[in-house]
């Protein structure tokens, strides 16, 4: 570890680290949460883990509202006279040390009884005394050591979530009966005609039946609800013949024993429900961290200050902001409707909404649109519109959000299905009317011995099983895949339709180019020790791209808000900022940002500002542009339209100036034409696009930040291997075809036993797990090769 | 009576016995969350005051 990194959080000291200890620190923030930890023999949490931490934020009034009754009542699950318990999220949770320090967190307030980590969730779970503590002191605790919980307007709606779990007992019942039922069933497989057990024959088998009960009634439940449903709209889906096959072999096994004509099949039933659970279960792979249902509600506060009309400070919720109030925006904050400036410098930062990192100057009266953040001390702004009526919030009224994608498409186990069970139910008619005229006694026998033999077992594990295994090597490759259904889609694309600002540029930095007269040294020594002492974002900006420079003491400084700087050095008088302020009125490109420059009241030139690409964008679109449709949709103006010709293939449409309604409605228009749409974007602004497109990606810098709400998550570094993952889902599909094939040949086989009328349960016994094994097999290693040529 | 009348019993009653137990194991929470509880596990130690010379071996990456 060099000793220049922070011992707290990690990050770069510079060039005066604050000593403490022996220990360097970044800032006075890290030092505080160290000496806390320190005075409370918590420092194991740096022995865990190097530099586990996170810089503690300025957090003063931002929970004001936690004292608010009704605020409290919908954060916590549990609330007594003495006892409180609060979930909350914290977004920093990320290793050991951290579970280890919120779990002691008793040391550091011993209010707090106890408190519990879910790693995978990033929630703690926080039970404290409510008579000497509440949940905003508890909150402040874990802000000023650096775990800022993350309360949203998402939190205030959803109320008390219960966990799913029913699979988990289906599953379990399943596998309960199955197994005792194998075990029962195994003396009858020898057929041994030992007098005993001939004696206990009856007891064994209604043992057996009395297990099949749950599994039927109860495990297979889903299958003869769906194939209902399916049956309801004329669909033959894949649970039709399953729920068949299931109800024929439940029906024959009864009547078998009650007649006394055999063993019947319930160890076949119940390794059947219980193989067909199992694919269930694998296909769903969840990402607790991730969430792929966010709307505005995830990204916007609960309560807001307001300053009422005699000047008091209060806190009110953001849904009973009118029209007319003034708020008051805190450093950090969001700003939750539409309104205009009042007081104070904003800098907003609309990257939620955008993807556009670079932060936007508002001078009082200017408009400010919700969803930005301020980032340059507090504002007061005048709300204009309610919060679900601002500009940004209204895009959530569409129909698109409420409609579920998976609903009109048909999967290519359902595609199958159909023709499956048409033939299966023919080849079972045929059989029965052969056997009618040849010995009618074993008819019967040989109808429900095809609709048993032929169950498609292993057709419906085909495709969880090979979705199921692709969707967690795509998680360990960094993109998160909402559910198999989003994979079986991706595989028929045939148009990309890409966002530009945040999803084919880079947030993290941005080109500047510099146009006219060459400036000399001195200048240009000027220019960067002026940009030093200015903290717009654009001169930020323009700073960390200029070559580093001698600091040197201006003689005079003067920044013009919204127009630029003037800067005095020795001889050199120079002005920098807007084209008028330097005194160029020739200026004619207002596209691009510029910041222009005049030394000694002569212009010499500007600098422009141009979008830093991702790595390897020009590269994937040229491997794309073979199979695909490649359309780029952007909300910005024209200004990077020439350097876009340059960078992407010929035959990519460029379409700038697009609202978010805008880009729903272009992907719409093409789904009409029969395009089959993949949607890549970022922001908020491209929720509708997502939500409208066949498969809607978000890009995403940090995994953990907020998203929009969408069917997959690419992290920003994999962007370049979008291609490989396309082709990916596409090999899935042939995996799954050729697994087709394979249970095809399994259905011929007992087909054969069936139709003869040889069907024996110790042969459907064998049979059928073992074509369900071969595929489940078959598919792993398959997908598994798959992965690795990925990787 | 036989004794597989008793096995039969016995072997049901076992069988039932953990299928209640797993039942009543997915209902305290248990699948929840399958990572956690792994690391927590190896804190028992650091939650002594005098914890410094274990901590050092525990230390991670």
């Amino acid at each position: 570890m060099e000793n220049n990194s922070c011992f707290h959080c990690g990050d770069d000291c510079g060039n005066h680290p604050i000593t403490f200890q022996d220990k360097s620190f970044c800032c006075n923030g890290c030092k505080t949460v160290f000496e806390i930890f320190n005075e409370n023999d918590l420092t194991c949490y740096y022995d865990l883990e190097n530099s586990p931490g996170s810089i503690p934020k300025e957090i003063e009034g931002k929970y004001d509202f936690l004292s608010q009754e009704n605020i409290i009542e919908k954060l916590t699950e549990f609330r007594s006279d003495s006892i409180e318990i609060a979930t909350l999220y914290i977004p920093h949770i990320h290793c050991s040390s951290c579970i280890w320090i919120l779990e002691n967190l008793n040391k550091l307030n011993p209010h707090i009884s106890d408190s519990q980590v879910n790693f995978g969730k990033k929630t703690v779970r926080v039970t404290y005394n409510l008579e000497t503590t509440n949940l905003k002191s508890v909150v402040l605790l874990l802000s000023s050591i650096g775990y800022e919980p993350y309360i949203s307007l998402d939190d205030f709606k959803s109320g008390k979530q219960q966990i799913n779990r029913t699979l988990i007992y289906k599953l379990g019942v399943a596998a309960f009966g199955f197994g005792n039922i194998m075990f029962l069933s195994f003396p009858e497989y020898f057929e041994v005609n030992e007098y005993w057990l001939e004696q206990y024959k009856p007891l064994f088998r209604w043992l057996m039946f009395a297990l099949s009960l749950p599994i039927v009634f109860y495990s297979s439940q889903d299958y003869f609800i769906s194939a209902f449903k399916g049956l309801k709209a004329k669909i033959l889906n894949i649970d039709v013949p399953i729920a068949l096959g299931i109800s024929v072999l439940f029906i024959r096994s009864t009547i078998e024993i009650i007649f006394d004509f055999g063993s019947g099949f319930f160890d076949s039933l119940a390794g059947l429900v219980f193989f067909l659970l199992v694919g269930k279960f694998f296909q769903k792979k969840t990402y607790d961290f991730l969430s792929f249902e966010r709307d505005y509600k995830s990204y916007f506060p609960i309560a807001i200050t307001k300053i009422n009309k005699e000047g008091y400070e209060e806190t009110i919720q953001v849904y009973d902001i009118e029209k007319g109030d003034r708020i008051l925006i805190r450093n950090e904050e969001l700003i939750p409707v539409d309104g205009i400036l009042i007081n104070g410098k904003a800098q907003i930062d609309y990257s939620f909404v955008t993807g556009e990192s670079q932060k936007v100057s508002k001078q009082s009266g200017d408009k400010l649109f919700a969803g930005g953040k301020q980032t340059n001390g507090v504002i007061e702004l005048e709300a204009l519109k309610s919060v679900e009526q601002s500009y940004l919030t209204q895009l959530w009224s569409n129909d698109v959000f409420s409609k579920n994608k998976e609903d009109g498409f048909t999967s290519i186990t359902n595609t199958i299905s159909k023709h499956f069970t048409i033939t299966i139910l023919s080849v079972a008619i045929v059989a029965t009317i052969f056997w009618l005229f040849v010995d009618s006694n074993k008819a019967m026998n040989v109808f429900t011995a095809v609709l048993i033999i032929a169950c498609p077992c292993a057709i419906a594990l085909s495709a969880p099983f090979t979705f199921g295994n692709l969707l967690r090597i795509f998680g360990k490759l960094k993109f998160y895949v909402k559910n198999a259904s989003v994979l079986e889609q991706l595989a028929q694309i045939n148009t990309i339709i890409f966002d530009k600002t945040g999803t084919i540029t880079s947030n993290k930095q941005s080109n500047a180019e510099y146009e006219g007269d060459v400036l000399s040294d001195s200048e240009n020594l000027v220019l960067k020790n002026s940009l030093r002492g200015s903290n717009h974002p654009l001169s930020r900006t323009l700073y960390n791209v200029l070559q580093e420079n001698n600091i040197i003491t201006l003689d005079a400084f003067e920044e013009h808000i919204g127009k630029g700087i003037e800067a005095k050095h020795n001889t050199i008088n120079m002005k920098i900022g807007s084209a008028n302020f330097v005194g160029n009125t020739k200026e004619t490109s207002v596209l691009n940002t510029t910041v222009h420059i005049s030394s000694n009241n002569i212009y010499k030139g500007k600098y422009t500002f141009y979008n830093s690409y991702r790595k390897g964008v020009s590269k994937l679109f040229n491997q794309l542009k073979q199979q695909f449709d490649l359309v780029i949709l952007s909300g910005d103006n024209e200004g990077e339209r020439e350097n876009l010709k340059k960078l992407l293939p010929a035959k990519t449409k460029l379409i700038f100036n697009q609202k978010p309604e805008d880009k729903l409605e272009f992907i719409k228009y093409h789904q009409s034409e029969g395009a089959k749409v993949l949607m890549i974007g970022d922001g908020l602004n491209d929720a509708g696009a997502l939500a409208q497109s066949d498969v809607g990606i978000a890009i995403s810098e940090d995994v953990n930040v907020f998203s929009p709400a969408c069917d997959g998550i690419l992290d920003a570094s994999k962007f370049n291997q979008l291609y490989q993952f396309i082709q990916a889902s596409r090999s899935a599909i042939k995996i799954i075809k050729w697994s087709f094939v394979l249970s095809f040949i399994y259905n011929i086989i007992g087909l054969y036993f069936a139709v003869t009328g040889q069907l024996e349960p110790v042969v459907a016994a064998i049979l059928m797990p073992l074509s369900s094994i071969s595929i489940v097999i078959f598919t792993t290693i398959a997908t598994n090769i798959l992965g690795r040529k990925l990787e | 009576m036989s004794v597989i009348y008793i096995l039969l019993a016995v072997s049901v009653f076992v069988g039932v016995t953990f299928f209640v137990i797993f039942i009543m194991a997915v209902r305290s929470g248990q699948y929840d969350d399958d990572y956690t509880p792994s690391v927590r596990m190896l804190f028992e130690d650091e939650l002594v005051k005098e914890k410094n010379s274990i901590s050092k071996q525990t230390k991670t990456d």
